[in-house]
């Protein structure tokens, strides 16, 4: 087992050109290679500035409320009657998942860089907001880019940037969601590159972003470490969590990535069905390709062009995936499901009923596929669930798949 | 001689006319392409569709999406190049797009196709040089030129290497924002073209921006030629489908005229 810092090390990548073996890079125009270059180097002389990391770790205890608790769900591992599964609520989080503590690591560089207004694309919206939060926390002007379609679905989030003081500009070419969502915030970018700092939102795009991104996330994973030691002594056996773009099952499966004996398992969404090609899945399903600036696992048709696809969760519905994981699955350090959308629907009410907790419907993906395999596994066996946002925003697509109105 | 270094290095600014290959429809584009050349332009971009260009503006960006529309790829891109050499062997065809579709197809069979098509050079928009080593190698041993791009943000040390690896010639986006965005700033561009010149001996063209006669003749003054796109796809949306030819090449002729009554 080789420790990090030697040359074989998984923990040495992305290389100096930012790859991870043959995925991620720098596929963006010319226009934005000097702002990339200027990210980088700002957030490499920052990681390691003392005053920089002690502004961060203040935000996120006092204004994020870290640590998240990691939880026993003691109904649940009765339910399914197999390993003990745990949660890692970040649904706890101020904002209510995961995407905040990226948003504030990014808000502070942008704020060390000078940048006085942020952009950030969103699909569920949860980044939308978390970007709005920090925006108003640090006193940044703040435009959040979003499909047509997710606004229409996740009104909710959408009000609630609004009143944060955010911009939100609708998308309504190509897809009319997540992706096309990215294309225009790049767009913006690249017009605004001297005062504007782009979020985003996940670990994909060019590099530095599925290097920095997952840096921010990886405190899931440290403190779920440390907590499991704590509550249970030794590692768990297995870490499941749901990937669209994959910045929190990065974030978890980063710091055990040298730990082999623990299995990491993300999980896609099927859709309706990875048979039906309604989904989106490109570790599961895709080919390796490039979209968005970095070269990884994408769902593309015979001709190049990128597919529409579907997830009831809108932020899973992606066709690409951080190219970290690409290079995870091809080495085999992580494996790849995938939960389509009835059985996640299903999960999410088993969550409300047996623990009185409600998930988002992406992290409802990892829930039941962490139900199914504690079914499989021993009584003495551990699962961690990561538990990457709460389902409040979900409300209103859940009351209409029952009939029911709530307006 | 190759085609472009002919068509570029001649007694005037090289005026080179940019669209969509399959806007509006895949039966369009050949017989533009040949009416353009009779209006007076020295080398065709031609725009592989692509469901994600990022680096487009909304004008450009609606083009791609109306020849998805009826599924223009990047093989029938190819036999359009085919059939305009047919009848036309003098004037150069750029393939103008997106890594994706080149990927897909497989950089050597891309290579070898585009080669046979009569393509003369590639420039693909997120594929920067330190990217590009091996479609490089590939397009190289076709004679295939790739050329790169230079922005405003691009750093005097970036731009000696960007004019080192290019080929054909050097493409400098005037403006920092997507296609057909903005108004030029004229003076900017005297300044960078002149730190460019000490860079390389290959023709600079200038792009982004370019709307008409006078601002093709305010930028075209100090460059070796300008690149209009948006203004010819503009007007392609706003004809009648049976007068979208005359419309680009009223543009066309326009541009023509005032990069003509420049000095060489």
């Amino acid at each position: 087992m080789k420790k990090s810092g030697e040359n074989e090390s998984l923990y040495s990548f992305p290389d100096t050109s930012g790859h991870f073996g043959i995925f991620g890079g720098k596929f963006v125009s010319e226009t934005l290679m000097s702002a990339l270059a200027e990210l980088e180097q700002s957030y490499s002389q920052l990681s390691k500035d003392d005053a920089f990391l002690k502004e961060l770790n203040d935000d996120l205890k006092y204004y994020v409320g870290r640590s998240s608790p990691l939880y026993f769900a003691e109904r649940l591992t009765q339910e399914m009657g197999g390993a003990r599964i745990y949660l890692k609520r970040e649904d706890l989080n101020h904002t209510g998942a995961h995407k905040i503590n990226n948003c504030i690591g990014q808000a502070l560089i942008a704020k060390h860089m000078g940048k006085p207004r942020i952009i950030a694309e969103t699909g569920a919206g949860q980044h939308g907001v978390a970007s709005a939060t920090v925006a108003a926390r640090f006193g940044l002007e703040c435009c959040v880019y979003m499909g047509s379609e997710d606004i229409a679905r996740q009104s909710l989030n959408v009000y609630r940037m609004k009143l944060l003081g955010a911009e939100v500009v609708p998308v309504s070419s190509g897809s009319k969601t997540l992706k096309d969502a990215l294309n225009e915030a790049m767009r913006d970018w690249v017009t605004n590159v001297d005062n504007t700092h782009y979020i985003i939102g996940t670990v994909a795009g060019p590099h530095p972003y599925p290097m920095l991104v997952r840096d921010f996330q990886s405190v899931i994973g440290r403190e779920t470490k440390v907590q499991f030691e704590e509550m249970h002594g030794g590692l768990p056996d297995v870490i499941v969590a749901c990937v669209g773009g994959g910045s929190n099952a990065m974030g978890i499966f980063h710091p055990f990535l040298e730990d082999v004996s623990v299995r990491l398992i993300g999980v896609e969404a099927a859709g309706y069905g990875l048979d039906t090609g309604k989904h989106a899945a490109p570790l599961n399903e895709g080919k390796v390709g490039v979209l968005h600036g970095n070269r990884t696992y994408l769902m593309d048709d015979e001709n190049g062009q990128i597919v529409h696809t579907h997830s009831i969760s809108a932020g899973l519905d992606y066709p690409g995936v951080g190219p970290e994981h690409a290079w995870l699955k091809d080495i085999g350090r992580a494996e790849y499901a995938a939960i389509d959308d009835d059985r996640a629907l299903q999960a999410f009410r088993q969550l409300n009923l047996l623990e009185g907790i409600l998930p988002a419907l992406e992290s409802s993906h990892a829930v039941a596929y962490g139900m199914d395999l504690a079914a499989s596994m021993d009584q003495e066996q551990c699962i961690v669930i990561n538990l990457s946002g709460r389902g409040d925003k979900d409300i209103p697509t859940i009351a209409k798949i029952d009939g029911i109105s709530i307006d | 001689m190759s085609r472009l270094k002919q068509s570029i290095s001649v007694d005037r600014k090289a005026l080179l006319a940019y669209v969509v290959a399959g806007d509006p429809d895949k039966g369009t584009t050949v017989g533009l392409m040949h009416d353009m050349v009779e209006a007076g332009v020295d080398a065709i971009e031609l725009g592989v569709p692509f469901s994600d260009p990022e680096a487009e503006g909304p004008v450009i960006q609606l083009a791609h999406e109306r020849a998805l529309e009826h599924n223009t790829s990047l093989s029938d891109c190819l036999a359009m190049v085919r059939e305009f050499r047919q009848s036309n062997q003098h004037i150069p065809i750029i393939l103008m797009g997106y890594l994706n579709p080149i990927e897909t197809m497989g950089y050597d069979d891309f290579s070898n196709e585009a080669a046979s098509a009569g393509v003369d050079a590639m420039i693909i928009v997120n594929l920067p040089p330190e990217e590009a080593p091996v479609l490089s190698e590939s397009l190289k041993r076709n004679e295939l030129d790739l050329v790169y791009l230079l922005a405003p943000t691009t750093t005097d040390q970036r731009a000696e290497m960007i004019c080192a690896k290019s080929s054909g010639f050097v493409y400098y986006v005037s403006l920092k924002g997507t296609t057909g965005a903005g108004t030029i700033d004229v003076s900017d561009v005297a300044t960078k073209m002149e730190r460019f010149r000490s860079m390389s001996t290959l023709p600079i063209l200038v792009g982004f921006g370019i709307k008409d006669g006078e601002t093709a003749a305010a930028v075209g003054a100090n460059a070796d030629g300008v690149v209009v796109g948006s203004a010819i796809v503009d007007r392609m949306a706003n004809a009648g489908p049976s007068q979208i030819n005359q419309s680009v090449c009223n543009l066309v002729a326009e541009i023509r005229q005032a990069l003509d009554e420049l000095p060489a």
